[in-house]
Formats: C-alpha cells, structure tokens, sequence
C-alpha cells in the first residue's frame, strides 16, 4: 500500500511545483493549476496507487482579501483504499482551470456546480451551463462578497 | 415595474429562460423529437424533469435538469453554527436523516478531536437508529419501485411496515421524519424506556413481512422480465462515475464503507455485504440493484438486534448516564480542512469542511450527496431502450431530489 510521501513523490516527478499540506484530513497534495491534468492522469494511471474514483470536488472562495479561489478534489484508490486531497489555488478574478473529466466522469456535474456557485470556469468541459440554479440567475452565490439581485422574475428575493 | 401584490407574472418564455432545452430542434434528425419529462411526473421520484430525445419508442438521449428543489444547503452552512446545521443536514436527504446525521455528527467530532471519547451507549444507540432509518428508506426505495413500474400493493405493504419505524424514532426522537436527534457529541435524549422492548417486538414482527415482500415482489414474474438485463451498469462505468452504495455493490464490488472504513461501532458488529450476481439476467441491471437492497434490510435487521443485545446487556441504560454529557459548549474546530465520509442508504454520504479556527462557523461546509453522483450515470445507461425502461432504469437508482438539490 502505498503511503503518502509516495504519492507526493509521485507527483513532483510530474510537476517540480507540488507541495503539501499534512494539516489536512486526508493529507492534501497542492498542485499548480497548469500541471493538473498531467498530475490528475498520472495518478489515475499508475498502478502503484490507481485513484480510480473522484469523491468530490469542491469550490472555495478564500474572500475578498486573500484574493484566492481554490477547487478541491478528494480522490480514493478503492484497490489500495486510499484518500488523498488535491487543492488547486486559483486567483481570484478570471478563474479558470483544466477540467478533469476526461479522467474521471463524475467531475462532470460535480464541476457544473462548481461553476454554478464559483464562476470557475472550466477548459475542456463539454457541457458547463449552471445545474442548481436558473440559467438567468446573476451572479455565483457562494462567493463571500456575492450581493444577490432583488427580483427575480418579479418575486422579491430577499425574504 | 414590479409591485408587492402581483408576485409572479406568466410569459410563455419563462421556461426557455430560466431552464432552457439543451438539445435543439433545428439539430435533430427528422424522425426525432424531444420529449420532457417531468418535473411534476410521479415516476421521476420528486421534482426531476428529463429532457428526453426520442426515436419513436427508442430513447436516444436523455439530459437530466436539476435544481428544483435546490434549498441552498451549503450557503445555509457558512452562516450556522456547526451545531444548527444539523437540521439542515436533516433535510437532504428527508428518508434518511438519521444516517446523515450521524456522519455530520462524526465528522465535527473528529474535527474537534473528541471522537473516541463518545461513550458506547450513544455510539450503540446511533447506529441502532442509523439502521432503522436504512430499513425505512429501503423499503421507501422497493416500495415507491414496484408502483413505478406496475405493482401497486407492495407500496401499501411497505409503507405499513416502515410506518412501525417511523413510530419508534418519533418516540425516540419526537420526529417522525426530520430528527435532529444526533447531536455533535452525543445524543438529544437517552432512548425512552421500554424502547429495546418494543424494538425487539418490530424486529420479530417485520421478519416474516420481509419473505413475504421478497415473494411477492422481488420474485414475481412480472417484476423480473420489467427488470432483469434492464439497464445494466458495468463495474468500470459506476466506478468512473462515482457510483456508490447499493447501486455499486449490484455491479458486482463488495465495497461498503462500514466495512471499508469501520467508522463508529461497525467493527464490533457482524453483518455480510451483499453484492449483485446476476441471478436473473446481467450482473448490475435493475433486478439486482432491487435484491441488493433487499439484502441489506436482512443485514441491517442483524445490525439491529445485535445492537439491541449490547443496549440491553453491557451498555445497558443507568440512572447516571447523560446522553448530553459530552456535547462542547462551544464548537470551535481549529484550523483545517477535512473529509469525513460514511454508508448512508443510497452510498457515499461526504461533508467536506474547512474550519478557520476564528468562528464557530464553517468557512466552507460541502455536502457530497451520494444521489446526485449516483443520477449522474443515467444519460450513460439510457441510451437505445424503450421509454417504459427509462422509467424503471430511474426507479432502480432510488435518489432523492432533496439529496440531489441540497
């Protein structure tokens, strides 16, 4: 089984830039957003650790101040039953980032709300429109400084 | 300009607005055509609407549209305390609300790093609970199943039964359907007296019920040709997806996160992972995802009673034991982020957390709802069957809009 200085050292043969954060639980691999893909298919494909399925992928918006977003995804090896979390920190304006569903589908939706209540944008999605909310709603609610509009399709949406 | 009296004005064009088609019609073939299916449609299990392309009776594609029972769980979270959260959790997934309760629960507590102090007779109790919510919400499952495609009594017969349930964690609980019962570090109540009692009464009068369900359902004729060889998942597909729960263990993969993980007390109990074989047609079609969770109520029946025995016998109730003793004052989780996962009915129930280690507020709480992953697939398998399979394919993933919305 592997453990998780493998794995880190895994991914910097990939990408010279990954570091790690062991505070987390489980322990999270920081990958830069260029490298994704080439980390995310490599982890997949190596069969010392086979991360065979996508848990869950969340959005996050660090705040005004720090000025940062990040997307998490938690990944599990099912043959070797271990988790591990990536972080990608992306700025704040203009987010984009590569998506991952080539490798594993479930990113698909997964990644649609996330655009959904970021307003990350994702490369290589084949289908990002919103999923929860209404195609015309304005604005991506989970953003900390988001303001929501006051009329929806005349019915007031401040309660 | 919009007035406080008149709150919502028709126009024909709200629809194409706010959830427009994703297929077009200037792109379709010429013997094609898009049928939507729901949102109000009671086979789509709630408010699912589906966007169906049509060849004839041949299904081509299908989008699903979600959203319509979309409460705002997550932005709800940032602005709660941990410890009001829960009614939120509750919410989710409304058939099940004790399982997720308890993996909220877990999860806070291991952030707060108060896990293994939970004494046993709280940790006995959850699990009872979580058990008896899984019965529920399988029999929710078979039952709402057979009247999809066709069988109207079995509906009645379950609903009979899980009503007993509903029973017992309303006395428990004071609930019938949204408990709030599994606080961060032990529980509301202590089980009200006689509870293991009366629990051990349901325990012996459901047994019977259950053969009787799996010979009249599970084993009819007609129930199998509707569902053996429909809608099979292979293994590499429901893995690539997400898929988890009942739904992944029919494909063939003894994966149970009570087993994998042996999270709270599941380690001390005995119970078997049912898996899909394929007794009436391909392994991972929708007679087995049935079966499945027909086992699982057998498994979850021996769960049951052998909790009842550690409840009545070792971790029995005493006059100085406070289900609320542990239970912090103030929730602070330092700074970190965490995953906690675990088995709820219908698969992997995850919250994500990031604590900041200023407020009692999560700074970012994400439910990962098994559901929603579990929906995902079904463009995948709904490609060149009949429509009434559609419907039976649907049934056979037993979401949850609440789930799947949040």
């Amino acid at each position: 089984m592997p453990d998780f200085s493998e794995i880190v050292a895994c991914a910097q043969g990939i990408s010279s830039e990954v570091t790690t954060n062991e505070k987390s639980s489980p322990k999270t691999i920081i990958v830069p957003a260029h490298d994704l893909i080439k980390v995310c298919t490599e982890l997949h494909q190596n069969p010392k650790m086979y991360f065979d399925m996508l848990s869950c992928v969340t959005g996050i918006d660090n705040g005004v101040q720090a000025n940062t977003m990040e997307v998490v995804y938690n990944l599990y090896s099912i043959p070797f039953n271990i988790q591990v979390m990536l972080s990608v920190v992306l700025p704040r304006e203009n987010p984009v980032i590569d998506s991952v569903t080539s490798i594993w589908r479930t990113a698909d939706w997964h990644e649609r709300e996330v655009y959904d209540m970021f307003g990350i944008k994702f490369n290589g999605h084949s289908d990002l429109r919103r999923i929860l909310l209404p195609a015309d709603w304005q604005g991506f609610p989970l953003r900390k400084d988001y303001q929501h509009q006051e009329y929806y399709r005349n019915i007031k949406v401040e309660y | 300009m919009p007035t406080e009296h008149v709150q919502y004005q028709y126009k024909s064009t709200n629809l194409t607005e706010s959830e427009p088609n994703k297929l077009r019609e200037e792109n379709l073939r010429s013997e094609e055509m898009i049928i939507n299916l729901g949102p109000q449609h009671p086979s789509t299990h709630g408010v699912l609407r589906l966007e169906v392309l049509m060849d004839g009776e041949i299904v081509k594609d299908v989008v699903p549209h979600l959203g319509y029972l979309h409460r705002c769980f997550e932005k709800h979270a940032e602005n709660l305390p941990y410890n009001q959260v829960i009614p939120f959790v509750d919410r989710m997934d409304y058939v099940a609300a004790m399982n997720s309760e308890h993996m909220y629960a877990m999860g806070v507590e291991r952030m707060l790093g108060i896990a293994d102090q939970i004494p046993k007779r709280v940790e006995y109790i959850r699990v009872l609970m979580a058990e008896l919510n899984r019965v529920a919400s399988h029999f929710i499952a078979i039952g709402t199943y057979g009247m999809d495609i066709g069988a109207f009594t079995p509906f009645f017969w379950v609903m009979r039964d899980r009503e007993h349930i509903l029973r017992l964690l309303e006395w428990a609980s004071g609930a019938r359907l949204l408990y709030n019962y599994i606080w961060i570090g032990g529980l509301f109540y202590d089980l009200p007296v006689g509870f293991e009692n009366r629990c051990a009464e349901f325990v012996s009068y459901i047994k019977p019920k259950l053969a009787e369900l799996e010979n009249l359902l599970i084993e009819n004729t007609i129930f199998v040709n509707r569902t053996a060889n429909v809608g099979v998942l292979p293994l590499n597909l429901a893995i690539n997806y997400g898929v988890t729960g009942p739904m992944l263990r029919a494909s063939g993969l003894r994966f149970d996160l009570r087993k994998v993980d042996g999270y709270s007390v599941y380690p001390e109990l005995e119970f078997n992972v049912p898996i899909g074989e394929g007794k009436k047609g391909t392994v991972g079609d929708c007679w087995d995802r049935t079966w499945v969770r027909m086992q699982e109520i057998h498994e979850s029946m021996k769960i049951i009673e052998q909790c009842l025995g550690k409840l009545q016998g070792e971790h029995k109730r005493t006059r100085e034991f406070n289900p609320q003793a542990l239970i912090p004052k103030k929730i602070r989780p330092q700074a970190q982020d965490f995953y906690i996962r675990g088995e709820s009915p219908k698969g992997e129930l995850g919250f994500f957390f990031r604590a900041d280690g200023k407020t009692d507020v999560p700074f970012r709480c994400k439910a990962r709802s098994c559901c929603f992953s579990n929906l995902s697939v079904l463009p995948a398998i709904s490609k060149e069957i009949l429509v009434a399979d559609l419907i039976a394919i649907i049934g056979s993933i037993d979401m949850v809009m609440g789930e799947v919305d949040r």
